[in-house]
């Protein structure tokens, strides 16, 4: 018997190397049919570039498709920034019809570079305005959310201590070492955080804490000063050191406090089981830095037309409504309904931080830097 | 040789080249003033130091831990001796993230360290160098240990005989011819951890900063690209000292060897000295492979209820609702094994054609290029990730989009795999016993079948494991190839952990479960396609 | 007929010259042996003959057909390697089937044949016995097995017997003998040891760096070695320079008797140890040392004038080292060798 199974197992094997043999060669002798994935139809195909975390229910897709004809294909190309960088590079071939996942902290670089086509969307009237920041309507605002402190509610109600609000409350001595924030090197909400930062106490200050206006490096010398912990990505800061999550909880996390999304307490009760009443987390709302995700017409697409139909439809009422539990994000159109667990355990930010795109892009790497420096080393 | 080198060619010298390029070429012509700016930055030389040396003391300390275990899996015969052979890989295939959160759960706050002797590594250079012990372990013990089983032992008996001690007898015959697989696994040790990414940031925090880091920032977050091509070249300079080093080590060393059935040089342990031996192996494998992976597998059944399958019950639920992000498992599961049997076939293919031309062949050019086969491992995954993007993107080579260069890209890792398993071992296969074979009527290549190929067969499987786990743990460039959806095993698991929720947590650790399971399942299937013993084929 | 044909076969290894114009014929049925020390080439003819080791010059014909362009799975020879190169990862019956297979023999036709072969290479039943079990001998029989299954027009043998102990070497050298004159099989053999070649071969060429000092049968070589260099590889270490006169030949161990056809002049002169006898009146030496060989005591004398002399002597009334003895030489153990001819 052994040798039946053995048997079969190398003829698999040795089907399989044949099979990758013969594919590898036609992919080195450069057999470019197979390059445009699904097949002929080009002209009928969409090709959607997007970040890692892109989803949509399917059935809102077919219904994109029936509506118009055009198959989605959807290319997942890395983080946010990665992904841009690489439409960047790829200008005037890109590898789809249309971006989606700039953010207003990339915005400028992606404008900067020109990799899109203006196209002013049907439906983006439907808009709220103050979403729309390019007039040039070269990308178009699709969803919008913020990045914010959380809070472990159970630890601060076994210490009948109240959660933190504001910014300022992060430095008070009664919240000492209970946060910790991702690098703003490379996490994607550290640097929204650091940018909140930038937002409410400005570019001014020493990193030394003098006595001036008190800018965001006088701020965060305060945040290290009161024990603010630094680790790489949002994966650790939420998974292994915030007490309030599943992960941290088993990791013996023991920070109350963390830099999440607005949204991380609803997604905590649609991810639990048996859902509970109330959400475990709450949001500090006044610590929070305003995103909003745009997409755009890629310059040289092949198939624009079904580009600007997908744009049009990213902003229609559909998909605004299925991103909510799919992206966990808001939508921008104004008659969008909210699910119900987001207007349950979710948080009403008023009054978020924002920084302009240009200053971003202006002044991105020296802040990094800085704060590097500042509170890393 | 011709296929190896197109390959090469085509899928890493040119875009790596290609990249390079458009970062220190502008319209004014080249800038390598850059090279000079970059290098004078503060910071840059710290960064590079703290690569280098990391890098070298985590190869040191990997061989220290991981030899004695080669030994111990080559030469003694103890029950779950297989299976074990396949558990101390799984680290290879897990993706960093997971890792670092099983890492953390020995090392870390509450981990076993602090509560046995109250030291806590995390944030420690310590953390980072157990984990790429933990991450390397298996290249050592299966790159040593796999040409150790082949060696006859009557060899060393002699040199007792003579009058050698034990270990002098080992220092005098087997080290020297153990050397190029000892060399061949140190490399590819150091090129791992010299490249290191997650590993660093995840243990060490955000103050330790590799080299690989910077790339990754300059290039995937700054498109900081001039600054990102001086870090590539210093990279490469970097690591064609290694290699260099590496093959003027071993240039001669590699000679033809008596090589025998494996099976009849193991044996149960005998006296003390073994059994201590193999105690402390299996206790070393205990502590630091197995335990992390336990707090996975325990983390996956601990749910808010108390311990039970509610994870895995929702992991067989997910895509029932639809949407593009969450991946059935089955599915999952099937993307994986179908790109890594391609990625291995590739690998295979590739790797095993050149170090055949490599056996036959001599010179400084064979040099050469025996060390450009290992230069992919040494080289910023997003460098060539990026490059892929920059010079695939005319017909016929339109690869961007296509499912294919995911495969090619883990190949470009598990080819210096294949080559640096299989050549210690083919250039140990005596020439005359192909001559032996040519004369009784087999043409070169029924002789290079049967011959070489039965000879070759366990490091051939030994390579093909590796490419197998470094396809199936998404090794490289492909974290930076966009693809259509079709997740594999780390990819979904990586869309898990993005996300907030008990459930969503608890199946990303379910899944890892499945992600070590299929990874063990496959390499033990492929240790059981060796035939037993020597029985005749015909 | 002539199976086998070589012609000013030269291989040259960098500078040097490893064969140097070679001509040699091997007749169909016929066993040669090719006699040489180490390095003077006799492996490197067989690796050409082979067709694994390129010829720098000359030609190899196998049949009558130039072999130049003939790989060595096509030529049909056989080769047993002076260390068998048994193929470890096969067993005894995968290693003798391995040409069989290449042919493309049916399989109940391999295991006939296998059988057949190990039965006459005297390890019937061993078929499924791994090689690494096996001693000395019995993987030689292996090899030789191995190289005979194809039945190949011409077997050559490379040392076939060096490894082994010297009683199982002459047991083994009358069984090939035997088995190749049973089997009419063409054989070309090299070896070291003059014992083994004379056993073995129909005919004897001894070689020296790369060129042929000599070739003829057995009993020609033995009885008119061709030159110095050949007496002395064939051991026999009575050689001395010496004027040959009418039947007697002047030497430094004094005036000794000739053959009457040996050609007059400056020559060399070989005393075989037969022909170096104890007598009442002659050369007096003094007894250096003794060695029982079997049947006889080989002696080492010391005589007055002259180098050493090897003489041969019964049992019976050997003198002891120390003796004083006195020898004369029987002229039908003498040779003049030419010394024109020495190469």
């Amino acid at each position: 018997m052994s040798t039946t199974t053995r048997r079969l197992a190398a003829t698999a094997l040795a089907t399989a190397l044949g099979a990758s043999a013969l594919t590898a060669c036609g992919g080195g002798s450069g057999d470019g049919s197979a390059a445009d994935g699904s097949g002929k139809p080009a002209q009928k195909t969409v090709t959607l570039v997007t970040h890692d975390s892109f989803a949509v229910t399917d059935a809102v897709l077919k219904e994109f498709e029936q509506q118009t004809g055009h198959t989605v294909k959807v290319l997942n190309s890395g983080d946010a920034g990665t992904a841009l960088n690489q439409e960047i590079l790829t200008k005037g071939s890109p590898r789809g019809d249309v971006f989606f996942g700039v953010d207003n902290t990339l915005l400028s670089r992606a404008l900067d570079n020109g990799i899109f086509t203006p196209y002013e969307a049907k439906g983006l009237d439907a808009v709220k305005p103050e979403f729309v920041l390019d007039a040039q309507h070269r990308v178009t605002p699709v969803d919008s959310g913020d990045i914010c402190v959380n809070y472990d509610k159970a630890y601060f109600a076994d210490r009948k201590l109240a959660p933190p609000q504001t910014l300022d409350d992060l430095a008070k001595p009664e919240y000492k070492d209970l946060l910790v924030v991702e690098n703003a090197a490379t996490s994607s909400p550290g640097l929204s955080f650091l940018l909140a930062t930038v937002g409410k106490y400005g570019d001014g200050g020493t990193s030394q804490g003098g006595a001036s206006g008190g800018g965001w490096k006088d701020y965060w010398a305060k945040l290290k000063a009161n024990g603010v912990e630094v680790v790489d990505g949002w994966e650790q800061a939420y998974n292994e050191r915030f007490s309030g999550s599943a992960g941290g909880k088993k990791a013996k996390g023991d920070r109350p406090l963390v830099v999440s999304y607005a949204s991380s307490p609803p997604v905590e009760v649609l991810y639990a089981e048996p859902q509970p009443a109330e959400a475990p987390t709450g949001v500090a709302t006044g610590t929070c830095f305003r995103q909003t995700e745009f997409a755009g017409l890629l310059k040289g697409a092949k198939n624009e037309a079904g580009g600007k139909a997908l744009i049009d439809f990213m902003i229609g009422k559909k998909f605004q409504e299925d991103m909510p539990l799919k992206m966990f994000v808001n939508p921008v159109v104004k008659d969008a309904q909210l699910p119900e667990l987001f207007t349950k355990h979710g948080a009403v930010v008023e009054k978020p931080e924002t920084v302009a795109p240009d200053a971003i892009a202006k002044n991105r790497e020296q802040w990094v830097k800085t704060w590097t420096s500042l509170v890393v080393k | 040789m011709a296929v190896p080198l197109a390959f090469f060619g085509l899928f890493f010298a040119y875009p790596v080249a290609a990249i390079v390029g458009r970062g220190l070429k502008t319209d004014a012509g080249w800038q390598l003033g850059r090279i000079g700016d970059v290098l004078a930055e503060p910071g840059i030389a710290g960064v590079l130091w703290f690569t280098a040396w990391q890098a070298l003391a985590s190869t040191a300390l990997t061989l220290l831990v991981a030899l004695p275990a080669a030994y111990v899996f080559a030469r003694l015969d103890f029950p779950g001796k297989q299976v074990l052979r396949a558990v101390v890989t799984i680290p290879f295939v897990l993706p960093t993230v997971v890792v670092g959160t099983a890492f953390l759960a020995l090392v870390g706050r509450g981990g076993l360290t602090q509560e046995l002797w109250g030291v806590r590594l995390d944030t420690t250079v310590w953390a980072i160098l157990l984990a790429h012990v933990f991450f390397n372990y298996a290249v050592v013990v299966r790159t040593v240990g796999g040409l150790w089983a082949q060696l006859d032992p009557r060899q060393e008996e002699a040199a007792r005989v003579l009058g050698a001690g034990r270990l002098a007898a080992w220092r005098q015959v087997t080290l020297p011819a153990l050397a190029p697989a000892v060399a061949a696994a140190a490399v590819m040790v150091f090129l791992f951890t010299f490249t290191s990414f997650g590993v660093v940031q995840i243990l060490g925090g955000p103050s330790y900063a590799t080299l690989e880091v910077e790339v990754y920032r300059q290039t995937a977050q700054l498109l900081d690209l001039s600054t990102a091509a001086v870090l590539t070249l210093v990279q490469f300079a970097a690591v064609a000292g290694i290699l260099a080093v590496h093959a003027w080590t071993v240039r001669r060393r590699e000679t033809a060897l008596r090589l025998v059935d494996p099976a009849r040089t193991a044996h149960p342990p005998r006296g003390t000295g073994q059994r201590l031996l193999l105690g402390g192996v299996l206790l070393t494998v205990a502590l630091l492979i197995v335990l992390p992976l336990g707090v996975l597998v325990e983390r996956s059944f601990d749910t808010p209820g108390g311990y039970g399958t509610g994870y895995y019950e929702a992991l067989s639920r997910a895509g029932s609702g639809g949407g593009t992000f969450l991946v059935p498992p089955l599915e999952a599961v099937r993307n994986s094994l179908e790109y890594a049997l391609a990625a291995t076939g590739i690998a295979l293919l590739v790797g095993g054609l050149a170090a055949a031309a490599l056996t036959r062949r001599a010179g400084p050019f064979v040099r050469g290029f025996d060390a450009l086969l290992m230069l992919p491992l040494g080289v910023s995954a997003v460098t060539v990730g990026f490059g892929f993007l920059i010079t695939l993107d005319e017909p016929p080579l339109d690869l961007r989009t296509s499912w294919l260069l995911v495969p090619l890209a883990q190949a470009l890792v598990g080819v210096p795999f294949v080559v640096r398993t299989m050549l210690p071992v083919l250039r140990a296969v005596d020439e005359r016993l192909r001559e032996a074979a040519a004369v009784l009527g087999a043409s070169p290549l029924r002789a290079w079948r049967e011959v070489d190929l039965p000879l070759v067969r366990r490091a051939l499987l030994i390579a093909a494991g590796f490419a197998f786990a470094v396809s199936l743990g998404e090794f490289g460039a492909t974290v930076f190839i966009a693809r259509a959806d079709r997740p594999t095993l780390p990819v979904a698991v990586a869309r898990l952990l993005g996300r907030a929720g008990d459930l969503n947590y608890g199946q990303a650790m379910a899944l890892s479960t499945v992600l070590m399971l299929v990874c063990a399942a496959a390499l033990l299937v492929l240790e059981r396609l060796r035939p037993d013993k020597t029985s005749g084929e015909f | 007929m002539t199976l086998l044909e070589l012609a000013g076969v030269s291989v040259r290894f960098g500078g040097r010259a490893a064969v140097d114009g070679v001509d040699l014929e091997v007749a169909e049925h016929e066993t040669v042996c090719v006699l040489g020390p180490s390095g003077s080439g006799k492996s490197t003819l067989l690796r050409v003959v082979a067709g694994l080791q390129p010829v720098s010059e000359g030609r190899v014909l196998l049949g009558g057909a130039d072999q130049a362009r003939v790989p060595a799975h096509r030529r049909g020879v056989g080769l047993m390697f002076q260390d068998h190169q048994l193929f470890p990862h096969r067993d005894v019956g995968g290693n003798v089937a391995f040409g069989l297979r290449m042919q493309g023999a049916s399989r109940a036709a391999q295991q006939a044949r296998v059988a057949e072969l190990l039965e006459l290479v005297g390890l019937p039943g061993a078929g499924r016995r791994p090689v690494s079990s096996l001693s000395g001998g019995e993987q030689q029989r292996v090899a030789l097995a191995r190289a005979l299954a194809p039945s190949p027009r011409l077997l050559m043998l490379d040392e076939p017997l060096g490894q082994l102990d010297r009683g199982l070497r002459e047991r083994l050298v009358v069984e090939l003998r035997e088995l190749f004159t049973r089997l009419g099989t063409t054989v070309l053999a090299v070896t070291h040891d003059q014992g083994e070649a004379f056993a073995l071969a129909d005919r004897v060429v001894v070689m020296r760096e790369g060129r042929i000092a000599q070739a003829g049968t057995p009993l020609e070589v033995w009885q008119r070695p061709a030159s110095e260099f050949v007496a002395r590889f064939l051991g026999f270490d009575n050689v001395v320079p010496a004027t040959v006169s009418d039947g007697s030949a002047v030497t430094p161990w004094g005036e000794v008797p000739v053959p009457e056809d040996s050609p007059r002049g400056d020559h060399r002169l070989l005393v075989r140890p037969a022909g170096v006898r104890l007598a009442a009146d002659g050369l007096a030496c003094e007894v250096e040392s003794r060695t029982f060989r079997g049947a006889h005591v080989a002696l080492r004398l010391r005589p007055a004038g002259g180098p050493a002399l090897e003489a041969e002597c019964d049992l019976a009334g050997a003198p002891a080292p120390g003796d004083r003895v006195a020898v004369a030489f029987a002229p039908s153990e003498v040779v003049v060798i030419p010394a024109s001819q020495a190469p």
